[in-house]
């Protein structure tokens, strides 16, 4: 038998057949099944109703499907009954013949099961995000449907190369992995260079704690992660990309290898891409799991097959990169970002968010706040906002003390820096990080300093080691911050903290060590009042602190 | 285009240097002193140990010398107060982290942080001290390893990889917690593939390894690394 | 000019080993010119009961080990105007301060000492200074103006220290603080 070779054409049949078969179903329920509903019962839900969608015979009118994140992670296991987006919360299994009976059967929805949704959705803008809890991520047919890989046949068939990164160019895409670098140029600096071969390498470590944002991606959405590496593969000329991820996301590697194998059957990955010249691989790589892992050169060193240890840059690794050779490393949000772009066109996407930062960004929210979850705004959207109208604030009708913005080495930011927008650039002022994308929100219960403590310590255990600023400098951070919560501070130590933290952030090898001060640096920014009344009054207005005295220094 | 010698300047001084030369490479030729505590030459560069940081004039940033490459128009400053300040910083944080007493330690006298500490001034660590219980390693028939005063430069893991050939050494854990390891977390005495060659000993900078009854003064060495290199080359 | 116009010196000792003592003794005949400039107010060598107020420089042995120490510490920091740690165990804690390695190091000394080492009647000692969970170097429990390293630190550098203080200048330590 000769295995059908899908050429260019076959995309646009397969969208024109999957769009027929789903037209055919009034309603589709979906169930999310990402790797915060499945702990929760998501699978059994699926099956339950399945089940009953034949017990009531309306399997004829109404599709039952698995999808990823709605991103309402706390209301979970979530369903969404489409058409009309009606968000179903904490969905049990006799809910579930509730909403079948009532909503499919009578087509009542049950408003007393739904989600309050108003404003958690309304002020997001969600383009990355955009398939998430809408399609079934095992299915590519349902991607294609809503549009998916036309980007990729755009670029085959009629934009060159460089077409394609000027296209980038005008959206203004910046990294969202943390330090915002324009997309575009780095590509450029790769496609320059005329060696062979070059690679490509998606970012999905995600080391920060609380932080999912990207491991939501690539589970609810994985062929706009495949589809984005391979129109960076044709504009920068490079033939392998790897996807780095941790282990630890077993849902997310399952879900990415059954995409990668798929695309191969439809040709749209391997040798002569959907009957064109490009040749593109796509191997998925593990590491242990490290915050350090998702560094750029430490990924190199995990992909190569050594410790995931930074080495210095330059070079870096746009000219020296796997195994000496031009490597682009992308975050994956960056990378889903792409085909939207080519679709829609660079003067469209530079339109959102603010000139300087154009596009959106995910951020997972957590901490002391009502509705955490995963959301997506566009850039420039003031902090307050993000907290307080999509977020909805504090529980317990408690104050909000600081946010941290940028994960465990981001800045802690008091309420009257709340206004600030959400920008690579106003972030920087502040002291804080756009990170990976990690809110956490803290109210007046926790004391500052053990707030810094808390996240000094990871940062404490996730140093590679290898330099003495960020291996033993965080580490005396660690230790007086420790002995002022004791009550054993000395009034030096303000100053000591502050020297030491500017020492390690300058000195430090990698961005682990250079941003891992933020904490405490910010926190003396802005809480110095509270660090003060710990060392002169022995006062902690969180009355958190001084359970272990020792005796009191003298002069 | 490449043979083209670079021109720069270093604390004032006009130096020119050859492509691909580190910062440090070129200070050296021209008798300017950079500490450095993990470099050594001959072994790839690892730069863990930031003592060899420099200031480039334009950018606010600090570059380590053993690994920037020198680009021409460069203007380099090596000793600027914030500099030192810094340096002395980073050897309080190495004497601090692990058990460092040395008038009990076989290496006084002769370790390069000790003598580097002497040097730039560090009469005082304002850090306190961890006074650590890592485990030393002496059932070897000479060789021994007190990893509470390992720097953790990895200079014996890159000689011992590089030079002998024999990777017996490595790092395992991380962060603070980092230690020389031996095979797969053996004893010394028991590894298989260490040649008992002990150039890891001659490179340490610090007591961290030694070897049992000779004086240790008489075991480091350095140059040891450069001069095998030379040998290698006339073959 | 009248003895008691003369800068006053003190030498104190805590938990060290006398070697900065010696040390400071191996100045030799200096130290009769030393004599003519300073007047020696306290040290383990002078009988004064306590110690004198307004000090112009303390010279400190030792790490501190026990209350009485730190109390002493209290005191002289109080009635002195310079206070130099004199030698490791007073920079650093030294080898007094490998105690720390144990939790309860305090307890450790002390069993190692009287109990273990002890043929006849072993048992910890009463009415002795209570020692302090750990041992520290000086800067650890008071502010301290100059550090004199090593172990002992050579007579040159003391003679230095003094000299440089005699005179109204800052000692400079860069090249000649070696530790051990
Ligand atoms: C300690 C550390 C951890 C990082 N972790 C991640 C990560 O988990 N995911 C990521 O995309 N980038 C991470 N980065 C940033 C990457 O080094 C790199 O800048 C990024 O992947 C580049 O992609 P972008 O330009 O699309 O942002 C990390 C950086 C540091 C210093
Ligand atoms: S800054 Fe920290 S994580 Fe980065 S190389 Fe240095 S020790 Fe490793
Ligand atoms: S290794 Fe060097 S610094 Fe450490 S105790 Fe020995 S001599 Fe001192
Ligand atoms: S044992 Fe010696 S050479 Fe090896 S890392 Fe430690 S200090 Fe460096
Ligand atoms: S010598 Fe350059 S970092 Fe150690």
């Amino acid at each position: 038998m000769r295995v059908k070779k899908f050429i260019l054409a076959d995309i646009q049949k397969i969208a024109e057949t999957e769009v027929d078969f789903q037209r055919a179903y009034k309603y589709r329920i979906n169930v999310c099944c990402s790797s915060g509903c499945i702990p929760l019962g998501a699978l059994n839900l699926l099956k339950t109703f399945e089940k009953l969608i034949k017990e009531q015979d309306v399997a004829e009118e109404c599709l039952v499907a698995r999808t990823g994140c709605v991103g309402t992670c706390s209301a979970g296991p979530v369903v969404v009954v489409e058409s009309g987006g009606y968000i179903y919360q904490n969905v049990t299994p006799e809910k579930a013949k509730k909403i079948v009976i009532d909503h499919i059967v009578l087509g009542l929805p049950v408003k007393s099961l739904l989600y309050e949704s108003k404003v958690f959705l309304k002020k997001q803008h969600r383009l990355v995000l955009r398939n998430a809890g809408k399609i079934d991520p095992y299915r590519i047919e349902d991607y294609i449907a809503t549009g998916g890989y036309s980007a990729l046949v755009k670029c085959l068939t009629r934009k060159s190369p460089q077409e394609v990164i000027d296209e980038i160019r005008i959206s203004g895409l910046r990294g969202r992995g943390g330090a915002g670098f324009p997309t575009a140029r780095k590509w450029s600096f790769v496609a320059r260079d005329h060696r062979s071969p070059k690679y490509i390498i998606a970012n999905l470590d995600e080391g920060d704690p609380g932080v999912f944002a990207n491991r939501t991606l690539a589970e609810a959405d994985p062929h706009a992660l495949i589809e984005g590496l391979l129109i960076a593969g044709y504009a920068i000329g490079a033939e392998k990309a790897f996807i780095y991820t941790r282990a630890e996301y077993p849902l997310a590697i399952d879900i990415l290898e059954k995409a990668i194998k798929k695309s191969e059957e439809l040709n749209i990955l391997g040798k002569n891409v959907l009957g064109t010249t490009l040749n593109f691989d796509v191997e998925l790589r593990l590491g242990a799991g490290a915050f350090v892992a998702g560094e750029e050169t430490a990924i190199i060193a995990s992909v190569e097959g050594r410790r995931a240890m930074p080495r210095p840059r330059p070079p870096y690794p746009a000219t020296s990169g796997l195994w000496g050779k031009p490597t682009v490393i992308q975050n994956v949000e960056t990378l889903a970002n792409i085909p939207l772009i080519i679709q829609n066109g660079g003067t469209w996407f530079s339109k959102i968010g603010t000139p300087k930062c154009t596009g959106t960004k995910c951020f997972s929210l957590t901490g002391k706040i009502n509705n955490p979850g995963l959301i997506e705004v566009p850039m420039g959207i003031p902090l307050r906002e993000v907290i307080f109208d999509i977020g909805r604030g504090i529980p317990d009708n408690r104050k909000l003390k600081a946010a941290l913005i940028g994960g465990p080495s981001g800045g802690c930011l008091p309420d009257i820096l709340l206004d600030s927008s959400i920008d690579y650039e106003s972030l920087e002022t502040v002291g804080a990080i756009m990170g990976s994308g990690g809110i956490v929100v803290i109210d007046d219960q926790s004391c500052i300093i053990d707030t810094a403590k808390f996240f000094i310590d990871f940062c404490v255990s996730e140093s590679c080691g290898k330099c003495t600023p960020c291996r033993v400098g965080l580490l005396k951070i660690k230790e007086i911050l420790e002995k002022i919560i004791q009550g054993n501070g000395r009034i030096e130590d303000v100053e000591l903290l502050s020297k030491l933290s500017t020492f390690i952030s300058e000195t430090s090898l990698c961005g682990l060590g250079q941003t891992a001060p933020n904490p405490v640096l910010t926190t003396l920014r802005y809480f110095k009042k509270e660090y003060l009344e710990h060392l002169y009054e022995n006062f902690c207005t969180a009355n958190k602190c001084f359970k272990k005295k020792e005796i009191l220094r003298i002069g | 285009m490449d043979d083209e010698p670079i021109e720069l300047i270093i604390d004032g001084i006009q130096v020119s240097a050859v492509h691909d030369a580190t910062i440090l490479e070129v200070a050296k030729q021209y008798g300017i002193y950079i500490p450095t505590l993990c470099d050594l030459e001959g072994l790839t560069s690892f730069s863990g140990c930031r003592l060899c940081l420099v200031e480039i004039r334009g950018s606010p940033k600090l570059y380590p010398a053993c690994t920037t490459p020198v680009t021409s128009g460069m203007e380099i400053i090596t000793n600027s107060e914030k500099l030192k300040e810094y340096r002395k910083i980073c050897l309080s944080l190495l004497l601090s982290e692990r058990t460092h007493v040395c008038s009990v330690c076989i290496a006084n006298n002769n370790c390069e942080l000790q003598d580097l500490s002497n040097k730039l001034g560090v009469d005082h660590v304002s850090f306190e001290r961890n006074w650590t219980k890592h485990t030393i390693d002496s059932g070897h028939d000479f060789l021994v390893i007190d990893r509470n005063r390992c720097i953790l430069c990895t200079r014996c893991i890159r000689v011992c990889q590089e030079i002998e050939g024999a990777h017996t050494l490595d790092l395992k854990n991380r962060g603070k917690d980092s230690q020389i390891t031996i095979d797969f977390d053996a004893l010394w005495g028991d590894s298989c593939s260490c040649t008992a060659c002990r150039k890891c000993a001659k490179v340490c900078p610090t007591g961290a390894i030694y070897i049992e009854d000779e004086l240790i003064s008489k075991t480091k060495d350095k140059n040891v690394v450069s001069f095998l290199l030379k040998r290698r080359m006339y073959k | 000019m009248s003895e008691n116009k003369k800068p006053t010196l003190a030498i104190i000792w805590f938990s060290g080993c006398s070697g900065c003592h010696m040390s400071f003794l191996d100045i030799d005949e200096v130290l009769m010119e030393l004599a003519k400039k300073v007047q020696l107010v306290y040290s383990p060598l002078i009988d004064v009961k306590d110690f004198p107020n307004q000090v112009m420089i303390t010279l400190i042995e030792g790490a501190v080990t026990n209350e009485e120490q730190l109390s002493m510490l209290k005191r002289v920091r109080a009635g002195t105007d310079i206070l130099v740690a004199l030698g490791d165990c007073a920079v650093t804690g030294n080898v007094a301060a490998l105690r720390n390695a144990e939790i309860d190091g305090d307890f450790a000394v002390l069993k190692r000492a009287y109990v273990d080492t002890s043929y006849h009647n072993p048992q910890i000692p009463k009415g002795v200074p209570k020692l302090l969970k750990r041992v520290y170097p000086l800067h650890e429990k008071t502010t301290v103006d100059y550090y004199v390293p090593g172990c002992p630190p050579t007579s040159d550098n003391i003679l230095y220290v003094l000299t440089e203080l005699l005179a109204g200048r800052a000692p400079q330590m860069e090249k000649i603080s070696k530790f051990g």
